[in-house]
């Protein structure tokens, strides 16, 4: 089956004022598939990831080159509407970043931002939303309570329900369980693996089992370039680069 | 053996010192205190607090003060809070001038420190003459605006800074655009700080005495606030004015002790206020 790309860097180069963080990025990310970034710590896998709802334009001083489409629209065309882009291209952070608010205004948060006022069709994204999160049970009777008294893991959980709230086709998620304990981990995993029929995943991971189980394509990055993206299998399994085998089998980084 | 024995007596000793000053420093405020209260509170009456002066009859009445420090509180807090929120707002999240806002940081820094006659002088200048407004309750208001200014920029700047990041990057990556996350997410986590800031603003309002006594006037009588001319126009003393103006210039301390008693007794309240709305707000 010919996979459909969602999203195609080309020649991507990312600058933090003068230093490179991205050189030469070229790859296609399927739709509909879960697709791990693995690397190094200061690779660039983090930058990568904001540049694809640029979340990379809070930072001053940076700057882009090359080519980076989102169904096949330039992300980085002048003009383009980042509010709408961003509807489109979820994140879900590292820590969960829950709004001091109660579950339920935390999850109707995108929908209220995009004009969404009937309280019939809120009151069903939230359901709905919390339900695909996996967290629907634990919070159903306490819906008016604050975010805050929730756990780390349903936190991350609500986190997620607040993304899919807004309905997005990509949801990028940027070390999503390394702020969370391991059963709260599995879940969110769990998720993952549902989560893929209706959108397409983005996510950085340290975690390289974790890559192998949720994944299905894997890119492996080191200092700013992309080293090796194959199916997920196959890089852990036979690694066409010297490099990604001597990452996978911890001779460094 | 002998190093363990003098050791025990500095420590000894250090603690007495400190049990000593901290004791000095609450027998001096609770003199203070005491003796102001010993004086003043015997005058407090529901009339004195109701009416206003009466030659004729002979009688005392702070209501025209009363009213007046209501007028000149409400007047500048309506105007310092925009302002000074919206310039915090704009300097910490919107002003692409670093330099400048740093500036502008600086000065606000600055001014926050300087006497208060200095900016009863800039009020007369400003307000008084050039505008025209003379000695009105209207100017002494304007003046403590941007007295207070500087103060509201910072307190609401520093507590702006105190949010979270993941917040505002988990607002916009919604697709909030960056007043909407400014509105709905960022400005109400920094609330607490922001009203903890008003409200001692409006202590420092109450207790503000050398810029209203040039600005706003010293009459101790009934102001007319039943018409916009009326409340244009009005001039006169608040508590702390009328404080100085029975003390000083009539000599009657009978009824300057009694202003100090209620002034004190707001004062108190101003600061409780400020501690439960911060409790309060910070709790949510
Ligand atoms: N805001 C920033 N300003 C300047 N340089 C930055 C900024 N963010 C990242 N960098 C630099 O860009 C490079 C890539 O960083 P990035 O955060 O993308 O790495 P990462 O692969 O996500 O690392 P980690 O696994 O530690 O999260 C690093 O050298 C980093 O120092
Ligand atoms: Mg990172």
């Amino acid at each position: 089956m010919a996979e459909q790309a969602i999203l195609s860097a080309r020649d991507l180069d990312f600058f933090y004022g003068a230093a490179q963080a991205l050189r030469h990025i070229t790859l296609d990310i399927p739709a509909g598939r879960v697709t791990a970034l693995i690397g190094p710590s200061g690779c660039g896998k983090s930058t990568f990831l904001r540049t694809i709802n640029r979340m990379n334009d809070l930072v001053p001083g940076t700057r882009m080159a090359g080519s980076l489409t989102f169904q096949g629209q330039e992300i980085y065309a002048p003009g383009l509407d980042v509010t709408a882009l961003r509807r489109r291209v979820g994140m879900v952070f590292q820590k969960p970043n829950p709004f001091p608010m109660s579950i339920y205004d935390n999850v109707a948060y995108g929908p209220r931002t995009h004009g969404e006022r009937r309280r019939a069709r809120l009151d069903e994204l939230v359901e709905t939303s919390l339900r695909a999160a996996a967290i629907w049970e634990e919070v159903r009777d306490r819906l008016k309570k604050s975010a805050l008294g929730l756990s780390g893991g349903q936190q991350q959980r609500l986190c997620i329900a607040r993304a899919l709230a807004v309905e997005p086709e990509v949801l990028l998620m940027d070390e999503a369980t390394s702020a969370l304990d391991p059963i709260s981990t599995a879940r969110i995993e769990d998720l993952i693996g549902s989560l893929k029929e209706r959108y397409t995943i983005v996510m950085v991971t340290h975690n390289m089992q974790q890559a192998l189980r949720v994944s299905d394509r894997t890119a492996f990055f080191l200092s700013g370039e992309l080293v090796e993206f194959s199916p997920t299998e196959r890089l852990f399994s036979m690694p066409r680069d010297q490099r990604t085998e001597d990452y996978i089998t911890g001779r460094f980084g | 053996m002998d190093a363990n024995l003098s050791r025990r007596a500095w420590n000894l000793l250090a603690k007495l010192a400190l049990w000593l000053s901290a004791a000095a420093t609450c027998a001096l405020l609770l003199v203070v205190i005491g003796y102001i209260f010993l004086r003043g509170a015997p005058g407090l009456s529901w009339e004195l607090l109701t009416t206003q002066e009466s030659i004729l009859r002979g009688t005392m009445g702070i209501l025209p003060s009363i009213l007046n420090t209501l007028y000149v509180v409400l007047v500048s807090l309506a105007l310092v809070l925009p302002l000074g929120v919206g310039a915090a707002v704009y300097l910490t999240e919107y002003a692409k001038n670093r330099r400048l806002a740093w500036a502008v940081e600086f000065a606000a820094e600055t001014l926050s420190g300087i006497p208060s006659i200095l900016y009863a002088l800039v009020g007369v200048i400003l307000f008084c003459n050039a505008l025209g407004l003379q000695k009105t309750l209207l100017a002494g208001s304007l003046t403590l605006v941007i007295m207070t200014l500087p103060t509201v920029i910072r307190t609401t700047q520093e507590s702006l800074r105190t949010v979270p990041r993941s917040y505002r990057e988990g607002a916009l990556g919604l697709g909030a655009g960056k007043w909407r996350a400014i509105r709905t997410v960022v400005l109400p986590s920094s609330v607490d700080g922001i009203v903890t800031g008003c409200i001692l603003t409006v202590g420092r309002v109450v207790g503000e005495s050398a810029v209203l006594m040039y600005t706003a006037g010293l009459s101790t009588a009934m102001q007319d606030f039943s018409t916009i001319q009326g409340i244009l126009r009005a001039s006169g003393s608040t508590l702390t004015v009328a404080l100085y103006v029975y003390a000083k210039e009539r000599a009657d301390f009978a009824i300057a002790f009694t202003i100090a008693t209620l002034l004190l007794l707001l004062t108190g309240l101003i600061h409780l206020a400020a501690y439960l709305a911060g409790r309060l707000l910070r709790r949510r």
